[in-house]
């Protein structure tokens, strides 16, 4: 019973993924032109059972896009790009971070909550002077802005999504889940 | 002046035209101006740091002739620039240079 509780945690809109989901999932997320064949052959499965998997993960949009990764810098791009913390009114920061949202200089939003509420936004601009023409005439305007601090990147460390591969606690939990439930057979 | 042109001056413009106050690129300090009178009681208060970004960048003038269209305060402005003033006495002298351009206006009106 406790097994089964556990197990709805992995549940995404009713859709239980099991380890061959996952490792679908990771191989995906390595190199997304691979074939089911590919990928069937790899995982020691069928190339039918690779398409059935992953039109299913679509469908429950698990799987929300096949996207290329590309390297601005190299593709010619001499773009800046900027951190901005927007400190809001609680009552106008959904509105805040909705339009934000709209516009395509802004490449992710979130909300934050530490002593006062916050928006973290990505930007990116074509220079220091369009970064603030964008922030001036378009963000500090918005109704319930409060004041913004911006921090413009100088190096980039590191930069990925979330991999399901590197999350190996997760794999081999729900790996020991599915072999105590008799669910996943070796 | 006219009195069609100095009442356009003094309006208050909408949110979106304001003047908002940065202390550098993209850090906004939370006040901004959408009158020329409340553009002077900023400049009073505001931090010395936000006072020379916007002026060196040509900010001040620009908002005050393309957004307020008063050539002349923003040429009065423009002239300070070439002063290299900094801190409390750029301060001083824009706030002069405001309250001395306002006065104006007000007893042509």
């Amino acid at each position: 019973m406790r097994e089964a509780t556990r197990a709805l945690k992995f549940k995404n809109n009713s859709l239980a993924l099991d380890t061959t989901d996952l490792k679908i999932l990771e191989a995906l997320q390595e190199d997304a032109k691979q074939t089911y064949t590919a990928i069937g052959k790899r995982l020691g499965i069928a190339h039918s059972t690779v398409y059935d998997r992953i039109k299913r993960m679509e469908q429950y949009g698990i799987i929300r896009k096949y996207t290329t990764v590309i390297d601005a810098e190299k593709a010619g791009a001499k773009n800046i790009t900027a951190i901005m913390t927007i400190y809001t009114d609680p009552k106008e920061s959904e509105k805040v971070a909705e339009k934000l949202c709209k516009a395509p200089e802004v490449l992710e939003v979130y909300t934050s909550l530490s002593e006062e509420l916050q928006i973290i936004a990505k930007v990116v601009a074509e220079n220091q002077e369009s970064l603030h023409e964008f922030i001036a005439n378009l963000v500090a305007p918005l109704p319930g802005v409060l004041r913004i601090r911006t921090s413009i990147v100088t190096k980039k460390f590191k930069e990925t999504q979330f991999s399901i591969g590197n999350d190996q606690k997760k794999l081999t939990f729900i790996r020991e889940t599915h072999n105590k439930m008799g669910e996943n057979k070796p | 002046m006219k009195e069609e042109s100095i009442s356009r001056i003094l309006r208050t413009l909408p949110r979106e035209k304001a003047f908002y106050f940065f202390t550098s690129i993209g850090n906004y300090t939370g006040e901004s101006a959408a009158s020329l009178k409340e553009f002077m009681g900023k400049i009073s208060e505001a931090n010395l740091k936000s006072l020379e970004f916007h002026l060196y960048r040509g900010d001040f003038e620009k908002w005050i002739a393309e957004t307020l269209e008063d050539g002349e305060l923003a040429t009065e402005i423009g002239n300070l620039r070439s002063q290299n003033y900094s801190g409390t006495v750029l301060k001083e002298h824009l706030y002069n240079i405001l309250t001395k351009h306002y006065e104006k206006l007000i007893s042509k009106f």
